[in-house]
């Protein structure tokens, strides 16, 4: 018996801007219910990465969703393919509501399923949104932000979930409430991607972490390598 | 010579605060206040300056004389004028803004005085410059007596009209999901298009919206003004677009503002003016526009400064 196919599958992806390469053949692939880190110096080519996946930037090479290819296609359609993009910086609308915000993130389901209990489980695993649901999502604390522009994420009932540096510039208690929220959703069977400058935390986190430098996969990193720090550094060092 | 100019101007004073001028200057300002609506939702949408949305106004109008020239019932005309205009309005939107949104702002600028030019052009081979006559509405034009003063139903309908108009856009904006979305894709289209909205349904209901708009505006318009020429409704989507900067185009709010205070100031300005003098008023109008634009380039009621992309 085969196994089935990976939810997210990169393969050779390769990103330019003006000609000049930020991601060369990086070809990776993400299992329901594992995280998988993506870690490297600034400029290393992970958020061009994430953004080749969305399609909001034009790539060479393959990016497959549960086995089919989603290449050349527009965001819309790559989000109601089953993924979603927590962005760096949020991006939410600051102007809008909480409860608008979660809306706007249900435009990516692929059914109308159970698109109730996606809410309701985003107000069950972030109850200080269900507090402030009619605030300007831009009157929030930073955590909170954050905790929405995951719950926006989540509502859509995404199979893969990319996250681009997801506890920038975050207080160390909100950062360890955004690391265990990350552990539920695994639970929960989705796909993870997550990119992100703490190194250390991730590799401790993801089910297994790629170094990338220069736009290239450098290094694997398990769980186990947590606690190498010699390792990580030559990681980031290669 | 100041005693002179001091009593032009104590003239001018008490003939803009006239009650009579004060109705009719409202009730220009809802009609622009429409139109500016119609712009200011394509733009916040697309960012796109629709310098062709008076040449729409201009297929209505003469879809409804095409009307009445055949005497038909007003309705009928009336849904003429609406299937013209959002016929036309549709095709812009596949043939032109959807396959230029990826294009600098000022190509598509050109786009729509290509388009505007064309439009206008086919109307001049069609009906000639002389134009048709729409009077299957003019009955409109009657006025009643409201408290003293003679109020033309017409001015009564626009009001009223804009007010409706207006009200069921908040409603669509506020309460549907496809409002939702056309707002989040005005504020940001690239994160609303990655959270799965799609760009072009947006694109395409802001069009059609403004289409109604459109549509609705021939027919006020041609109430008060039967004469349906190649130009028609040229000079006020001018004085409109200029209206729309002035309140600030960043925000539907503030260009409707504008739209509408434009639309009052010109129906003060023509009321107040001496009729031998009322080929200055685009003049003043304009003077007017680089005075605000000069104290408040964002706009009077704007409250961001610049642009976000476009869809």
């Amino acid at each position: 018996m085969s196994l089935p196919a990976p939810a997210l599958e990169l393969e050779a992806l390769e990103v330019a801007y003006a000609g000049v390469p930020a991601v060369r053949g990086v070809s990776l692939s993400v299992r329901a219910g594992e995280i998988v880190g993506l870690i490297g110096p600034n400029g290393a080519g992970k958020s061009s990465t994430l953004h080749a996946t969305m399609g909001l930037v034009p790539a060479r090479g393959d990016v497959r969703v549960g086995g089919r290819s989603v290449r050349g296609r527009s965001p819309e359609s790559i989000a109601r393919r089953g993924v979603a993009l927590v962005p760096e910086g949020r991006r939410l609308f600051g102007e809008l509501s909480v409860e608008e915000n979660l809306e706007l993130g249900l435009a990516g389901r692929r059914e109308n399923g159970d698109r109730v209990a996606d809410v309701a489980w985003v107000y069950e695993l972030f109850p200080s949104l269900a507090e402030s649901r009619a605030r300007p999502a831009g009157e929030l604390s930073g955590g909170q932000q954050q905790q929405l522009a995951i719950g926006r994420a989540l509502v859509a009932g995404p199979s893969v979930l990319l996250l681009d540096e997801p506890s920038l510039g975050l207080a160390p208690l909100v950062v360890d409430l955004v690391f265990s929220t990350l552990e539920t959703i695994r639970d929960r069977g989705l796909a993870i991607l997550l990119v992100e400058q703490r190194a250390q935390r991730t590799v401790a986190l993801a089910d297994r972490t790629h170094v990338l430098a220069n736009g290239e996969l450098r290094l694997e990193l398990t769980p186990d390598d947590a606690n190498d720090t010699d390792r990580m550094v030559a990681a980031y060092l290669s | 010579m100041s005693v002179f100019l001091a009593s032009g101007l104590s003239d001018f004073v008490s003939d803009a605060v006239d009650p009579q001028v004060q109705v009719d200057a409202i009730g220009l300002g809802a009609i622009y206040a429409l139109m500016a609506v119609g712009i200011g939702l394509v733009f916040g949408v697309l960012r796109l300056v629709n310098f062709a949305y008076g040449q729409l106004i201009m297929a209505g109008a003469f879809a409804l004389a095409f009307a009445s020239d055949r005497d038909w019932p007003a309705g009928l005309g009336i849904a003429l004028c609406f299937a013209v205009v959002l016929a036309l309005s549709l095709a812009m939107e596949r043939v032109v803004f959807r396959p230029l949104r990826t294009q600098s702002a000022a190509v598509m600028l050109i786009a729509t005085f290509a388009i505007a030019f064309l439009l206008q052009s086919i109307a001049l081979l069609w009906f000639g410059p002389l134009g048709k006559t729409a009077t299957s509405l003019a009955q409109l034009n009657r006025p009643v007596e409201i408290g003293g003063l003679d109020i033309r139903k017409i001015t009564i309908v626009a009001i009223v009209t804009a007010v409706v108009c207006l009200a069921l856009l908040v409603a669509l904006l506020s309460r549907t999901s496809i409002g939702l979305h056309m707002r989040a894709a005005a504020i940001d289209s690239q994160t609303a298009r990655m959270l799965g909205v799609r760009a072009n349904a947006v694109s395409t209901v802001s069009v059609l919206i403004a289409g109604m708009l459109a549509a609705v505006v021939a027919v006020l318009l041609t109430v008060q003004i039967p004469t349906v020429t190649p130009t028609f409704a040229l000079q006020e989507t001018i004085i409109v677009l200029a209206g729309v900067v002035v309140g600030g185009m960043t925000r539907l709010v503030s260009a409707t503002l504008g739209g509408f205070l434009i639309g009052y100031a010109s129906g003060l300005l023509g009321g107040a003016l001496p009729s031998s003098q009322s080929q200055y008023l685009p003049s003043f109008l304009f003077g007017l526009v680089i005075l605000v634009l000069l104290v408040r380039p964002d706009g009077l009621f704007s409250r961001t400064r610049g642009l976000v992309e476009r869809v």
